[in-house]
């Protein structure tokens, strides 16, 4: 989620241990039927399969279509509609966003003039402290929703706060995590952000428990293994919430799942998260836009409407490793939330694919040229 | 007092312009500047430089996936946009294949892609080929620039020992020694089989 748009760096080889086959995902295409026979000149010579491969990559790939912006058909452009759009924009710029820009004020307000004293006043009563920052932290999420007249509709049992257990959700943007905190104060671990965003992250949410990491560091990955672990453990820490995607997708795909979340020996609790596309696109791109003018265009539409499913928490089966496990929430959240999978890495938006991918295409060539070779 | 309101407006309506995704074309289309979107006379231009191996929506569809590869709409794709595919960085050919698109505008990108038309022709497809082995492009493919094409295709699954041995002995079995060298018309007559099948589809919604 940072907005890394620099040099791509090659990918750490661990992040291939997390990915079970793209082979079996892959369309084959020429490669479906095995070549047989004598190997001639022509077999040697003739690339036609790999190009073909290659340039289907360029005209279309899965991969790209899973950050696209799915930005409305313009409907206006016509004699009637425009001027109906035009009285839109008027109505959503200059009467619903200041509106909405008065709420946010005034729950920042209310906010910062409950938490401060709280947070410092009572920093030897721990559990209580705790309990008001967590009652804070809700309502001025609250407040953030308001401030896009969010719709949400939540499914399913309200979490509740055992140990043990982890959720994990699909990611879209981070307003994700502010939709589902306002019903639940959640300890989530995110991407240590710059600018306003980090400040927020290391005062307020550094309350609820929130656990940070750095996408670009390579060590960083057993640091926050052992965090998230010492955390799902303890019995008062607030629920963990994690998205194991890593990335923002665009609510219509999913990505592959990082099995770290599910190999900390607890139970998972899968979260469905669907929004409504006719209202606004909530698809954050990084890429594109910063989060400021994310914010932005969220509170200058007319809604953000979206479904939030909590789904039958899901215990390790005997036998199922984690990458297993991980794809099987992943089937459960996508067949939940409309979603179709796709079997690529969310990190490929930051880094190269390794080698290993290329090298086991050319040992499939190999093996071919020489079995043929031992045939007359 | 009034033109504090004013400026509050022309404030807003600005934000207006910059967040709203259709104003852009919008605007564009009402100063006739739609440098963002093809014209009929764009599309019938390409059509023309690809000799019609593609429809006009086909056109259109490569117009987008170019755009949207692009990024900051330079009006070409640089090699680390295409790397950006990992379905492409991940093909043993892709470092070639860099050097043939790298760089290239619209026009060109559709030339390129036209060999792999349904409505191409063998010859076309195979002239591809031909100029993918011919890296130094001297019209000529020798021992060794099929050697190097099949160390991209086959890495360390092969040794450099066996790979000459293979190449010279197939070589010979269809006429030619280690030292002649490959022309155009000798890879038509190897490779020209009809059943040569290089396509790729273009989504067309």
């Amino acid at each position: 989620m940072s907005t890394n748009q620099g040099k791509l760096k090659p990918s750490s080889s661990e992040l291939d241990l997390d990915r079970p086959n793209i082979e079996d995902y892959l369309p084959s295409g020429a490669s479906i039927q095995e070549p047989h026979g004598k190997l001639r000149l022509s077999d040697l010579l003739d690339i036609s399969p790999i190009l073909t491969e290659a340039a289907g990559a360029i005209v279309d790939d899965s991969f790209t279509r899973c950050f696209k912006s799915n930005s409305p058909e313009p409907w206006n452009w016509n004699v009637y509609l425009f001027p109906l759009w035009c009285f839109g924009v008027v109505f959503r710029y200059l009467i619903l966003f200041p509106a909405r820009a008065i709420v946010l004020t005034i729950g920042w307000i209310i906010f910062l003039s409950c938490f401060i004293p709280v947070h410092f006043l009572l920093k030897g009563n721990d559990a209580l402290r705790k309990k008001l920052e967590r009652v804070l932290v809700e309502l001025i999420c609250s407040f953030f929703v308001a401030s896009w007249t969010g719709v949400v509709k939540y499914h399913g049992p309200r979490p509740s706060m055992r140990p043990k257990q982890v959720f994990v959700a699909n990611h879209t943007s981070m307003i994700d995590f502010i939709i589902l905190e306002q019903m639940t104060a959640f300890a989530v671990i995110m991407q240590k952000h710059p600018g306003w965003v980090g400040l927020l992250q290391s005062t307020i949410l550094e309350s609820v428990g929130c656990i940070w990491f750095n996408r670009s560091e390579a060590k960083d990955r057993e640091i926050v293994a052992k965090k998230l672990r010492e955390h799902s453990q303890g019995a008062d820490n607030n629920p963990l919430l994690i998205f194991p995607e890593g990335t923002c997708v665009n609510n219509q795909y999913s990505v592959m799942f990082k099995k770290g979340a599910f190999e900390l020996g607890c139970t998972v609790c899968p979260i469905a998260i669907k929004y409504n596309k006719i209202f606004v696109d909530a698809f954050w791109n990084s890429r594109k836009q910063s989060f400021t003018m994310h914010l932005l265009q969220l509170m200058t539409s007319w809604a953000v409407v979206c479904d939030v499913w909590y789904l039958e928490p899901q215990n390790l089966r005997p036998g199922e490793t984690a990458i297993e496990f991980a794809e099987r929430v992943r089937d459960i959240i996508s067949v939940r939330a409309g979603l179709r999978k796709v079997p690529w890495d969310g990190y490929l938006k930051y880094s190269r694919p390794s080698p290993k991918h290329r090298e086991r295409k050319q040992q499939s060539f190999a093996e071919s040229v020489l079995r043929r070779l031992e045939e007359k | 007092m009034l033109t504090r309101n004013y400026l509050f407006i022309f404030f807003f309506l600005f934000l207006a312009v910059s967040l709203e995704p259709n104003s852009s074309k919008i605007l564009s289309e009402t100063m006739g500047n739609s440098s963002s979107m093809l014209t009929q006379y764009d599309i019938e231009e390409v059509q023309q430089h690809c000799q019609r191996l593609f429809s006009q929506q086909e056109i259109v569809s490569l117009y987008e996936r170019f755009c949207q590869l692009d990024r900051n709409a330079k009006g070409f794709i640089s090699a680390d946009e295409f790397l950006s595919v990992p379905e492409f960085a991940m093909n043993p050919l892709s470092q070639r294949l860099l050097k043939m698109v790298d760089g290239l505008n619209f026009k060109d990108f559709v030339a390129f892609l036209s060999a792999f038309s349904a409505k191409a022709s063998v010859q076309m497809k195979i002239k591809l080929i031909f100029k993918v082995y011919d890296s130094d492009g001297n019209g000529k493919v020798s021992f060794n620039d099929i050697l190097e094409v099949l160390r991209d295709l086959s890495g360390s699954f092969i040794s450099d020992n066996q790979r000459e041995q293979v190449l010279t002995q197939l070589l010979k079995e269809a006429g030619y020694s280690k030292d002649s060298y490959l022309t155009l018309d000798d890879f038509i007559k190897v490779l020209g089989s009809p059943g040569l099948k290089m396509e790729v589809e273009v989504p067309v919604d």
